[in-house]
């Protein structure tokens, strides 16, 4: 194969990146831009679906962290819950420090898992 | 903190500069740094799971929604089928829909056309909706689409860099460092959801949410992520009604 279509690769997979990645997905913003025309910024409604935006997302990263995927699931259970927690503690002590907590919470696991061996 | 000029500066004259305060504003916020980290982790997790560099930079400027890259990936990685994964995919892009309809309002002017308004809806996902809040109040209205533009252009900039480098890091990664790259999403979206939960609803929301996913997994229905997040979400919602009655 040329460089080129090493970097392509196989255009089968592009169409299931399309119908399977792009379209399910993109859906959602154009029904948001096409339906929530008409609601006001203060509107009630919007207090719910931010409420369940944030909760869906809350679902996908407990999704990641009980069903992990790759290389993260060679990490033992308690290990991956812990060392989230350490960074949710650090960010909320730290004056809500992204950076820290993320730091804090990558520093556990790695070095709990070094530790464990 | 963003280096913006103020509302009634003449510096917010015409859209070209409007474009570059807010690609500039990307320099401003740690979530760039996140949203970098994540998108390395997305790269090295195409790489693990044989799609091409190509694949992987055109889901990242198409999708452009780190969840549902990584659900898509995992899904068709562990051999589940399109319309499985398209599924998958659907249900977590349902929260984008909420996302859009409350940034819309804040972009709108009373001259702005619909179609002026397809770029902007596009690049909203977890970070833009974050920053949007943050950062707009201090935009002045009819300038707010052409900022938001240019920090989505340089948002997806940095995502399709970062893509890049991890797809090439992770042939090279021992297995701990690739685990550590993949933690970096669940950490990095947990903390930058929390930073953005200003009231109490939206606390209730993820705090629930996040209890309520491992006991709706144990059923198992397929539509997991779904059924947890409108639950939490209304129960929240409820509490703000009840608290306010």
């Amino acid at each position: 194969m040329s460089e080129l279509q090493t970097f392509i690769g196989d255009w089968h997979a592009l169409v299931i990146l399309v119908l399977a990645g792009f379209l399910p997905n993109e859906i959602w913003r154009m029904l948001g831009l096409w339906l929530g025309g008409g609601i006001d910024e203060e509107a009630d409604i919007l207090v719910w679906v931010r409420a369940v935006a944030t909760a869906i997302l809350a679902g996908v990263i407990a999704q990641i962290l009980v069903f992990p995927p790759g290389a993260l699931a060679t990490v033992p259970a308690p290990l991956r819950y812990g060392s989230v927690l350490v960074g949710l503690l650090v960010f909320l002590g730290f004056k809500r420090s992204i950076f820290a907590g993320v730091l804090c919470g990558e520093l556990m696991m790695v070095g709990g898992k070094y530790w464990l061996g | 903190m963003a280096l913006l000029p103020a509302l009634d500066s003449p510096r917010w004259q015409g859209t070209a500069s409007s474009f570059l305060f807010g690609l500039r504003s990307v320099a401003t916020t740690i979530l760039s740094a996140v949203l970098f980290a994540t998108y390395v982790g997305i790269g090295a997790l195409a790489h693990d799971t044989h799609f091409s560099l190509f694949w992987a930079m055109l889901s990242t400027a198409l999708i452009w929604a780190g969840p549902a890259q990584i659900i898509l990936l995992a899904a068709l990685g562990s051999g589940a089928t399109a319309v499985q994964a398209a599924i998958a995919v659907g249900v977590s892009g349902i929260r984008l829909f909420p996302m859009v309809v409350s940034v819309l309002p804040m972009l709108r002017a009373p001259t702005t056309k619909k179609r002026q308004l397809i770029l902007p809806s596009h690049f909203i996902a977890v970070t833009l909706w974050v920053e949007c809040f943050r950062l707009l109040p201090l935009v002045p209205r009819e300038r707010r689409i052409a900022f938001v533009n240019g920090l989505g252009c340089g948002l997806v900039v940095i995502c399709l860099t970062a893509t890049w480098i991890g797809y090439h890091l992770a042939a090279n990664l021992p297995p701990l460092f690739g685990a550590a790259i993949l933690l970096l999403t669940p950490l990095a979206f947990l903390l930058s959801t929390a930073r953005s939960c200003k009231k109490l609803p939206d606390v209730i929301a993820l705090v629930l949410g996040l209890a309520l996913f491992p006991v709706v997994s144990w059923f198992n229905t397929g539509v997991d992520i779904l059924i947890s997040g409108i639950s939490a979400g209304t129960i929240a919602y409820g509490v703000h009604r009840w608290r306010r009655a």
